[in-house]
């Protein structure tokens, strides 16, 4: 999407002064959006969740190349299908949430890769780790509500998830699938 | 090789699985109360992968069984040999039962059954905590109704071969010839 970077405060006024488009989608549906991901322990892939996370988002579905977004990931929402594992991965070695409590990427770019689908690019920063990373994904618009859809890759390593004990990657696999669904409204609309 | 014993392959499947049930059944006891780590999680896939392994020895036996009888019970009082079969039986059905809820258990709290790390095996269930915490717990009678019954083998193994003085345990040797008098 051409979601993607803003400033965290000033979402609205921005995204109308600077894109002026009145199909612009700002709404995040927070019940229907996910952002889940799938390990691989011991060659077995294990679907997680994160249950909160919030976007500010301005986006054209006509026009996605446009579009800005910043996302806010509570790490310590994490649902990893396994208690013991969601009380050890938000320890020291895993997300470390009480000192870092959020994961954030903000958008610089999206580009359109053909046959409607398009890459955002921007910056994800986990653990006070900042990488440039490339999500691509496709939009898809339904009775009014405009559905985001994609996957990308994260290695964990270089954000410092899973240190220690854990940095063995035949245990826990380095790649680690990202998947998200945001189901976005114009802010009108809803609300 | 006469009548009176059993084929080299029977032998081999009988205490190649004695050997895992062996390896499997305290692997399963320790494993279960160890911290979260990746010790943990690399001993619950060496377990997962033992028990398939039983499974499929389970099925070669039965089927090498199916055109190879076992031969038949050496004498001893009807009563005993009774027993002794019914135990025999229960033991097969422990060897699949026990590899099977635990299969299914995996399915349903979520974590897949890879075998070897390489070949994932059908989820047989959806992920449903509920249904993964009750496999648990038949997963944990069957295999004390297991270590129950290996207990009575080899108790009845052991009278035989130190009380009766009997074959019974030495017919289960790879070096058995058959005895001598009944040929």
């Amino acid at each position: 999407m051409k979601l993607w970077s803003l400033s965290l405060l000033a979402l609205l006024s921005s995204s109308i002064s600077v894109a002026t488009s009145a199909a612009e989608l700002t709404q995040l549906n927070q019940d229907k959006s996910q952002i889940s991901f799938v390990s691989k322990q011991m060659g077995v892939p294990v679907e997680g969740r994160f249950k909160k996370f919030d976007a500010k988002i301005a986006v054209d579905p006509a026009k996605p190349e446009a579009g800005r977004a910043q996302f806010e990931v509570d790490l310590g929402s994490i649902d990893t299908g396994n208690s013991e594992a969601d009380s050890e991965v938000k320890g020291k070695s895993w997300f470390n949430t009480s000192l870092f409590p959020k994961a954030n990427f903000v958008s610089k770019q999206v580009r359109s890769l053909g046959n409607g689908r398009y890459e955002a690019l921007g910056q994800l920063t986990i653990k006070g780790v900042a990488r440039d990373i490339a999500a691509p994904f496709s939009v898809k618009t339904e009775n009014g509500v405009t559905l985001f859809e994609g996957s990308f890759t994260l290695n964990r390593l270089p954000f410092k998830i899973g240190e220690g004990v854990w940095s063995d990657t035949t245990t826990v696999a380095d790649e680690v699938q990202v998947k998200f669904k945001i189901f976005l409204t114009a802010s009108a609309a809803k609300k | 090789m006469s009548a009176q014993s059993y084929t080299k392959l029977a032998i081999f499947f009988h205490w190649l699985t004695a050997l895992m049930i062996f390896v499997a059944f305290p692997l399963g006891l320790y494993m279960h109360d160890l911290p979260f780590s990746p010790n943990k999680l690399q001993l619950y896939s060496y377990h997962k992968w033992l028990g398939i392994t039983v499974l499929l020895i389970a099925i070669l036996r039965l089927t090498w069984r199916a055109t190879h009888p076992a031969p038949p019970m050496l004498a001893m009082p009807r009563w005993q040999q009774l027993l002794a079969h019914s135990i025999h039986h229960l033991l097969y059905l422990l060897i699949f039962a026990i590899p099977i809820s635990g299969w299914l258990m995996s399915s349903a709290k979520g974590f897949q059954t890879v075998y070897f790390g390489i070949l994932p095996l059908p989820d047989l269930l959806a992920k449903n905590k509920e249904l993964g915490d009750l496999l648990a717990e038949v997963h944990e009678l069957l295999n004390y109704t297991l270590l129950a019954l290996v207990g009575a083998h080899i108790a009845g193994a052991l009278k035989h071969h130190f009380v009766e003085r009997d074959d019974t345990l030495k017919r289960m040797s790879f070096c058995y010839k058959g005895k001598k008098t009944d040929a």
